[in-house]
């Protein structure tokens, strides 16, 4: 098990709190996101909802009260650059929805639908039933399009909110049906409850009456709504512009422009060539797609910086694979700088055409590999007076409570294995 | 090779396509390019090609949307994803929507070849950098839809040959290292795949019911 990359980079002070996550949601993500908040199984939190519906119905009252207050996840916040406008463009896989996902809702709807026709067989308040369903479905058939309307409007690249899709969003038909069938089932839901009540004169007045309420509210609030949208929109679209613009200017700017200048100047050599284009990769790719925010202190960045380094300095690619990515603590300090003159004197020695790095990091220790497919030598034939291998590597290992093993045979290269056993009697 | 293997090549950037055609050179036949999940679908059905190789990003749903679209009617082709980028969930999403193996766009003209050869055989095609991913997405840092644990979790053996390919290894010197034949870690690797790609509850229960777990 390797340390979650999550936790590492929280900030650890901050309060926790409780998302909706509508990724994984069956109606509104509030199951989902309580699980995850209460670390408990998705499953538990949904039967417990259920429970409660059934008695008196104060699930559905608590369910409807947190799709309210809680807020919807968004788990793009923290996305690098590159991936963020991936999604944006639509390049990256997104959320798709099958229809065998709607089975469990079909199959949880009809179960409630079944407990609360029984209980309102035994109980005998038949008159109040039906209408409560209707309203319920209709209320959540609504929400639930306000939930679609508002992560469109996060993807949105325009930066412009405009009123009708920010009710409908672009889903289409399927919003509009949602919208509709929404507001059907509320007014049904009313006609039902006045029909029970009086008679059918009654109920279609009150219909009426529920449908021009709608339109009313439309009208009034509205216009007001526009302009308001329309004024957050401006702003909102000139700052995300003048901000992108920035941040790409400079960058561009600082890095590429530079790199490309110097690989015009050095364009008859193309060892050279090849190194800047390389560093230059290396710089924009952790720009744009890593996605740890270019935090130095893990041990990942570590080896990727030590990686960089040799690079540029000596002209070899070293390629780092790390399977786990804890924070470099006073504990790892050993095992990154052991790796970093085992990754130097695979640089410079072997004569390798590129060196591969293999770090794994779990909580009882952490290993590294660095393997080349050099030279290669006789490890048992290496003088006395050379310090750089037992020194450097080995020494340091054995003194920090870690160990060394270096696998070479003249002509295959060469194999450092370095590990560093992490628990609390280690200083 | 004794056969030339038709290729489709599908990547938003033209500049991209041109260098990688003229890498492969005269080694493949590239039968189409196409730049988008749209063109890639078309282009796919229609040549029905030996190996795609896949760009991870791609407009239109990405990479696996194409996979997704065309393995009804193309079940024979053989995809192999080919990304510059290093977001591991949008590597592990391509493979576990159908495709055998992932590069990276650095790779070198002879190691592609290779790779496509390896791919159209039906074999996968692990990088050492996917091979971190993979152990990344079993050890549950990286964040994998519906992978359930029991069943979906990688045998020791599993794990070993996934280390090797990671520190770099090639097949031959992860066969000789295991003291296994090379046929074997193939078949490791296969399965390592497989398990990446259960990824709908059906498939899980097939998968089990096959192997009378149910």
């Amino acid at each position: 098990m390797s340390v979650p990359l999550t936790e590492a980079r929280g900030d650890a002070r901050a309060p926790r709190k409780a998302y909706r996550s509508p990724d994984e949601a069956i109606l509104g993500g509030v199951a989902a996101g309580l699980a995850e908040h209460l670390g408990l199984p998705v499953l538990w939190v949904r039967v417990g909802f259920m429970a409660l519906a059934v008695m008196g119905g104060f699930g559905v009252a608590f369910y409807a009260g947190l799709w309210m207050v809680l807020p919807s996840q968004r788990h793009f916040d923290d996305q690098a650059p590159g991936l963020a406008a991936a999604e944006r463009q639509g390049k990256r896989p997104g959320r798709i929805r099958r229809l065998s996902d709607l089975g469990p809702l079909v199959a949880t709807g009809a179960i409630a639908l079944g407990v609360a026709v029984l209980f309102a067989l035994v109980t005998g308040q038949g008159g109040l039933f039906w209408p409560v369903v209707l309203l319920v479905a209709g209320v959540a058939l609504l929400w639930r399009q306000a939930d679609e309307a508002q992560r469109e409007r996060w993807l949105d690249s325009s930066g412009r909110i405009n009123v009708v899709r920010s009710i409908v969003g672009v889903g289409g038909a399927a919003s509009y049906l949602r919208l509709l069938l929404g507001g059907f089932l509320v007014v049904a839901a009313i006609t039902l409850f006045s029909l029970a009540s009086g008679d059918w004169a009654a109920a279609r007045n009150v219909a009426l009456a529920a449908i021009l309420c709608f339109v009313g509210l439309g009208f009034i609030v509205g216009p007001w709504l526009f302009r308001l949208s329309s004024d957050l929109g401006e702003e909102r679209a000139e700052r995300i512009r003048s901000q992108e613009r920035a941040d790409v200017a400079a960058h561009l700017h600082d890095s590429v422009l530079q790199t490309l200048a110097l690989i015009q100047k050095s364009a008859q050599d193309p060892a050279t060539v090849a190194r800047l284009a390389r560093a230059q990769e290396r710089d924009l790719r952790s720009w744009l797609f890593d996605s740890s925010g270019g935090d130095p202190t893990t041990f990942a960045a570590a080896l990727r910086s030590i990686a960089g380094e040799v690079d540029d300095t000596y002209g070899v690619p070293v390629e780092v694979v790390c399977v786990g990515d804890p924070s470099v603590s006073e504990q790892l300090r050993p095992i990154v700088l052991a790796t970093r003159e085992a990754v130097v004197n695979a640089a410079r020695h072997s004569g390798a055409g590129k060196v591969d790095v293999y770090a794994e990091a779990a909580p009882t220790g952490v290993e590294v590999f660095v393997r080349d497919r050099g030279a290669g030598f006789d490890p048992d034939a290496v003088a006395e007076d050379r310090h750089g291998v037992r020194d450097s590597i080995v020494e340091r290992m054995r003194r920090h409570g870690g160990s060394a093993e270096i696998r070479s045979r003249p002509g295959e290269g060469t194999e450092v294995r370095l590990s560093q056993p992490l628990g609390s009697e280690q200083g | 090779m004794s056969t030339r293997h038709t290729v489709v090549i599908v990547d938003d950037h033209a500049m991209f396509r041109a260098g990688v055609r003229a890498e492969l050179g005269d080694s493949v036949e590239v039968l189409a390019e196409a730049a988008d999940v749209d063109e890639a679908v078309t282009a796919v059905l229609a040549h029905q090609p030996d190996v795609v190789l896949l760009d991870v990003h791609l407009p239109g749903g990405g990479g696996g949307e194409v996979i997704r679209r065309t393995h009804a009617k193309a079940g024979a082709v053989k995809f192999l994803a080919l990304s510059v980028s290093d977001a591991a969930e949008d590597v592990i999403g391509t493979i576990r929507a159908g495709a055998r193996g992932y590069v990276t766009k650095t790779i070198t003209g002879t190691e592609l070849i290779d790779a496509i050869g390896r791919v159209a055989a039906g074999d996968a095609v692990f990088s050492p950098r996917l091979a971190g991913f993979v152990l990344d997405a079993f050890a549950g840092t990286i964040e994998v839809a519906a992978v359930d644990e029991d069943l979906d979790r990688l045998t020791e053996r599993e794990r070993e040959v996934m280390r090797l390919i990671a520190r770099g290894y090639s097949y031959k010197e992860v066969a000789a290292e295991l003291f296994i034949s090379i046929k074997t870690v193939e078949t490791h690797m296969g399965s390592v795949l497989r398990k990446l790609q259960l990824s709908s509850r059906h498939e899980l229960t097939r998968w089990a019911s096959e192997r009378r777990l149910l």
